[in-house]
């Protein structure tokens, strides 16, 4: 192992997990709302509505990542959509996480007790009230958990965007593995980068789990 | 620009054969992984610590860093290495690793779900304790896993695009081919986005059956 080549890149390599910190955040953040969005789709009185959260979570499981992601930066520009690397990796990644999102989302809800909401509107709550006061608060506590596994995947999911360019970890290695002829050396800067990121997140996401647990 | 289909059907052909080697890939990766992750599980149950451990240092790295970033790793490793492998192989190698360490954690699991009386009663009937693995313990064990298995090898049907980044001609690639010939990345990626919405509709289609017989079989 070569230290002092070690020494001499990992400058770079912080500067590029800092933008893939910023890439799973954005794709969280975006993901969750698709997946919110989805979920209400899916668990909707409207059958059109629950037929359009089935389409969307079975296109966008049923073909892999890179594909909508080239779909989107590459073919974009065709149907009018102009967008720069980031945040074309920043919208397909959060549209695709959001269908995976979507049925953890719409999972956690329907494992809350049916009797919870019948109690609630037998106690004179509306439709609305009984699941924002009632079923919501619970299924929440629920969903932390798998939301966090959807989270971990995320998070080497970025590494896909290295395809259209935008430098973050893996771009990274893939270039000073170009030019040093070092691939397990910068293999394992990029992977302890990587596993730091995910483990602090999973310690984030325990705490949020343990914080919401009653009693 | 627009859209325009009309430029898809002189490279179906050359996109189809991609399919057919997307299909190649993800059952040979498949096949790896499955019998990898059998193999994976065993060392990680059953070996002394020295074997173990280091093995545990490569299952913590392979689960905690992107397919891509060990794609990278092992299509250049073996080449600074001096083994010129075909692109198709090094695809296969490492997709077969990626999904094998998965697989074994899945499998260690329902290895250790097993009954122990069954292991017990096979050595009382004189199996040695690779015996009683091999044709009491690890057969009831796989049939526990044909379902979140089946989960793994449809993200390896999709995660099998990443290989067109190392240059294995499968799906993926075939589409970049016809785009660079023709420039028009949205009609071809949406075709191989269908073909891959197929494929992966079959194989739930044939994880389904074998399901259900390995439920009636019981």
């Amino acid at each position: 192992m070569d230290t002092e080549l070690l020494l001499r890149v990992y400058p770079f390599f912080l500067e590029a997990a800092w933008v893939t910190i910023l890439l799973s955040l954005y794709t969280t953040l975006l993901g969750l709302f698709c997946g919110s969005l989805g979920a209400a789709c899916r668990l909707s009185r409207l059958r059109f509505l629950r037929t359009l959260g089935v389409a969307y979570v079975s296109f966008f499981r049923g073909t892999p990542a890179i594909i909508q992601l080239f779909l989107l930066y590459f073919g974009g520009p065709q149907v009018g959509i102009q967008l720069d690397a980031f945040e074309a990796g920043v919208i397909g990644l959060g549209v695709n996480i959001g269908a995976y999102m979507t049925e953890t989302i719409r999972g956690a809800i329907i494992s809350v007790d049916k009797g919870q909401a019948e109690a609630a509107r037998t106690l004179g709550m509306s439709r609305i009230q009984s699941f924002r006061k009632v079923v919501l608060p619970q299924a929440l506590r629920l969903m932390i958990r798998p939301l966090g596994v959807n989270i971990n995947a995320l998070i080497k999911g970025t590494a896909l965007v290295a395809t259209i360019s935008v430098v973050e970890l893996t771009y990274t290695a893939q270039r000073f593995i170009g030019s040093t002829y070092r691939p397990f050396e910068m293999f394992l800067l990029a992977g302890v980068l990587y596993m730091i990121i995910i483990y602090l997140t999973g310690r984030g996401i325990a705490w949020l789990d343990r914080r919401a647990r009653i009693v | 620009m627009g859209l325009d289909f009309s430029v898809v059907p002189p490279y179906l052909d050359i996109i189809l054969i991609g399919a057919l080697w997307t299909v190649a890939l993800t059952v040979g990766a498949g096949l790896l992984s499955f019998f990898g992750g059998i193999f994976f599980a065993l060392i990680a149950l059953y070996t002394p610590a020295i074997l173990r451990l280091p093995f545990r240092a490569f299952e913590w790295l392979f689960m905690g860093t992107p397919l891509l970033l060990q794609l990278f790793l092992i299509y250049f490793g073996l080449v600074q290495m001096g083994v010129d492998l075909p692109a198709f192989v090094a695809g296969l190698i490492g997709l077969g690793l990626h999904f094998a360490v998965y697989n074994s954690e899945i499998i260690q699991a329902s290895i250790l779900a097993v009954d122990k009386g069954q292991m017990e009663a096979a050595r009382t009937l004189g199996f040695s304790r690779a015996q009683a693995l091999r044709k009491v313990v690890v057969p009831q064990a796989v049939r526990e896993v044909v379902p979140p298995i089946g989960n793994n090898m449809i993200a390896l049907l999709k995660d099998s695009a990443l290989v067109s980044v190392i240059g294995v001609g499968e799906l993926t690639l075939s589409a970049q081919l016809a785009i660079g010939r023709t420039y028009r990345p949205f009609e071809f990626y949406l075709v191989a986005a269908i073909l891959y919405y197929i494929v992966n509709l079959g194989m739930e289609a044939v994880l389904r059956r074998l399901e259900r017989r390995i439920r009636l079989a019981r």
